[in-house]
């Protein structure tokens, strides 16, 4: 009896430390998570839910009139399609290119490791350095753009000033930045196909083209995946060269979402507005990420 | 080999930098031939199969299949198949579009690749396998998909790349049989590289020896077994190889004397040719290897029938029986073919009892 009470209180003993030691190796973790994620995203759903306090008005529960308040706001709806808009340019665009660049930059080229480094240089810079190269390029009169069309005699071009070519500008330097950072995830995924299903395909007869869409592009499909929900995620997040390019004009014809945002907190000081709309794009990613795996997944093949 | 051959390369070169590769490698097989190309990893060998295929271009020499020029053809072109030791299948296809890939690219009619689908997999043994993936498949049937892939094909030329180095010791034996019942059944070519010798002696009506890029012999599995021309031939094949005695312990200065070692027994009182220490002793069931030191020798093994009872650091003598005496040039390393010789080094190392036997160490029969 005894020898069986003992064992007991010494699983219980035994349980009890490795639970401690569980949560002692989460702990570091689950702080940082906690400080940075989980209540910032508690504390900003709690902020959408209060009118904005002045000094004559404290802020006081308003339940979901923000975001009533927002799906009213004509400004809200134009940054929402230019944020449509601008995903759905430079998505497709940058993963095509980067998919292509790859493909290219994973054959036998003469100086191959110049090619990779070249493609991935825009990554490497930080976007508001690239945003500030791009303001030159753009540059009415003297930036190249400008200098390259002139030499066919081209009118110059106010390509950010206008608000018809604006956005499309903000979506090339986008594209610019992302391709060669999409690539990178292409070429290590193509670098584990292996040499012998080429050969053994050009074997059977088939054509380059044959076994790259055959072959090679749906063995590339989780790296696809993986590179589409990125590039989702970057398409709200990546905002930088607002800032620098076009400051989300001309008359908010380049605002993106997360800019307006950022321009309600700061600049307009209507925290609770930013916070909704914060909400918004939160379930708006989560939704379409969850989507995409969800569609996509039963169609990849794993190794 | 009768007529034209079926695959013919003449000097065929193909290296990097110089190195690696093979070297002026010509080699014929005949229509229906089962021929391996055997060597140590490095030899050239798993080239000289690629050349054959059109995945590589020799920098001089041709490559004739069936009587045409193919040196600078296509691979899809050729009319051949192969199976590489990765087995190379698709992975996100099932087992039934890996099979019929090739069909499918050459847009063969729906009702022909059923029909070719069926044979295969009834002919290999993957009937209700068709909707797995290979990665729902063990190495074995694998392979045998590979292998259905190069039958559905077709094509009368088989080419296979070391296609049992991925097998465990158990499915080599089952695949090895699979390959030789299809060659036979379907009358395939094959060219079979590996660097297995017991692969290539079991399988194989003629082997192809190569050595640094070099064809060191090529014959039937008998005659590289018996009579190798070369030292490295005689110590690659065979299991345990052939044992070297310095010639110079048994009265054949200048020449190494091979030995098999079912040919090497234990001398009867005063007639030994070498006295060695047992080193180790292996006992196999049928046989016991019994592994000696002497200081003029190396691989020496004894093979004994069934149980011999020896222990490691006794004393053993050993004669070397003239008929089975393999004479190698000590500087050339090549089998001295002519019998005046030996006839002469058997005279002066043996007993007068064996002498007028002691000839012919080139013979086939074994």
């Amino acid at each position: 009896m005894t020898m069986t009470a003992n064992a007991t209180d010494f699983y219980h003993s035994e349980r009890r430390r490795r639970a401690i030691h569980g949560w002692l190796l989460l702990t570091p973790t689950l702080v940082m998570l906690t400080a940075f994620a989980f209540y910032p995203s508690i504390a900003t759903v709690w902020t959408s839910l209060f009118s904005r306090g002045t000094r004559r008005n404290p802020s006081e529960f308003v339940g979901l009139e923000n975001y009533a308040r927002l799906f009213e706001d004509p400004t809200f709806r134009e940054v929402a399609l230019n944020n449509i808009l601008y995903a759905a340019v430079t998505i497709p665009i940058s993963i095509a290119i980067a998919l292509v660049m790859a493909l290219w930059a994973n054959s036998k080229i003469p100086a191959r490791g110049f090619v990779r480094s070249a493609y991935f240089t825009p990554t490497v810079l930080p976007m508001i350095a690239a945003a500030n190269l791009w303001l030159f390029f753009y540059t009415p009169g003297f930036g190249v753009l400008d200098q390259i069309l002139s030499l066919f005699g081209a009118p110059s071009v106010n390509w950010l000033g206008q608000p018809g070519t604006a956005l499309w500008a903000v979506c090339a330097v986008t594209v610019w930045k992302e391709s060669g950072f999409f690539m990178i995830f292409y070429l290590a995924a193509l670098q584990t196909i292996p040499e012998d299903l080429r050969e053994a395909a050009e074997i059977e007869g088939a054509s380059r083209w044959t076994y790259t869409r055959r072959v090679v592009l749906p063995l590339l499909m989780p790296t696809t995946l993986f590179v589409l929900v990125n590039a989702l995620i970057n398409s709200v997040k990546l905002i930088d060269h607002l800032f620098i390019l076009t400051k989300g004009g001309p008359s908010n014809s380049t605002k993106l979402i997360l800019y307006y945002i950022w321009e309600s907190a700061f600049a307009f000081f209507d925290a609770p507005a930013a916070a909704a709309m914060t909400v918004i794009v939160l379930i708006v990613l989560g939704a379409v990420a969850a989507l995409q795996f969800r569609l996509l997944d039963r169609r990849i093949h794993y190794q | 080999m009768q007529g034209a051959p079926f695959v013919a390369l003449r000097n065929v070169t193909r290296q990097w930098h110089g190195r690696g590769g093979v070297a002026d490698v010509s080699l014929e097989v005949g229509k229906g031939d089962f021929v391996s190309i055997l060597g140590p990893s490095g030899c050239g060998k798993s080239t000289l199969l690629r050349i054959i295929a059109g995945l590589e271009t020799p920098q001089s020499g041709t490559v004739h299949i069936s009587g045409r020029d193919e040196t600078h053809v296509q691979a899809s072109r050729r009319g051949l198949s192969m199976v590489f030791q990765s087995y190379a299948l698709f992975p996100h296809l099932t087992v039934r579009e890996n099979v019929l890939f090739g069909m499918r690219v050459r847009r063969a009619p729906a009702r022909e690749r059923e029909a070719k689908l069926a044979e295969a997999t009834a002919m290999l043994g993957l009937e209700g396998l068709e909707r797995r993936k290979p990665s729902q498949l063990s190495g074995g049937q694998r392979q045998r998909v590979a292998l259905a892939r190069a039958v559905v094909s077709g094509h009368p030329l088989c080419l296979m790349d070391e296609p049992l180095s991925n097998l465990d010791a158990k499915l080599r034996h089952s695949v090895r049989r699979d390959i030789k019942a299809l060659q036979r059944r379907l009358g395939l070519t094959v060219i079979y590289v590996t660097h297995d010798q017991t692969e290539a002696m079991s399988l194989s009506d003629t082997i192809v020896l190569m050595r640094e890029g070099r064809v060191e012999q090529i014959g039937s599995p008998q005659a590289l077994y018996a009579a190798p021309e070369t030292i490295f031939a005689a110590e690659f094949v065979g299991e345990p190889p052939m044992a070297m005695v310095d010639g110079a312990a048994l009265g054949a200065p200048d020449t190494w004397v091979g030995i098999r070692p079912e040919h090497l027994s234990v001398a009867t009182e005063g007639k030994a040719d070498l006295i060695g220490l047992v080193r180790e002793v292996e006992y196999l069931g049928a046989e016991t290897h019994i592994v000696v030191d002497h200081d003029a020798a190396r691989g020496l093994i004894v093979s004994a029938t069934g149980h011999a009872d020896w222990r490691p650091g006794q004393t053993i003598e050993l004669t070397l029986p003239a008929k089975h005496r393999v004479l190698f040039d000590a500087d050339t390393g090549r089998n001295k073919k002519d019998p005046q010789q030996n006839c002469g080094a058997s005279h002066r190392q043996t007993e007068p009892r064996d002498s007028h036997t002691a000839h012919h160490p080139q013979s086939v029969t074994d």
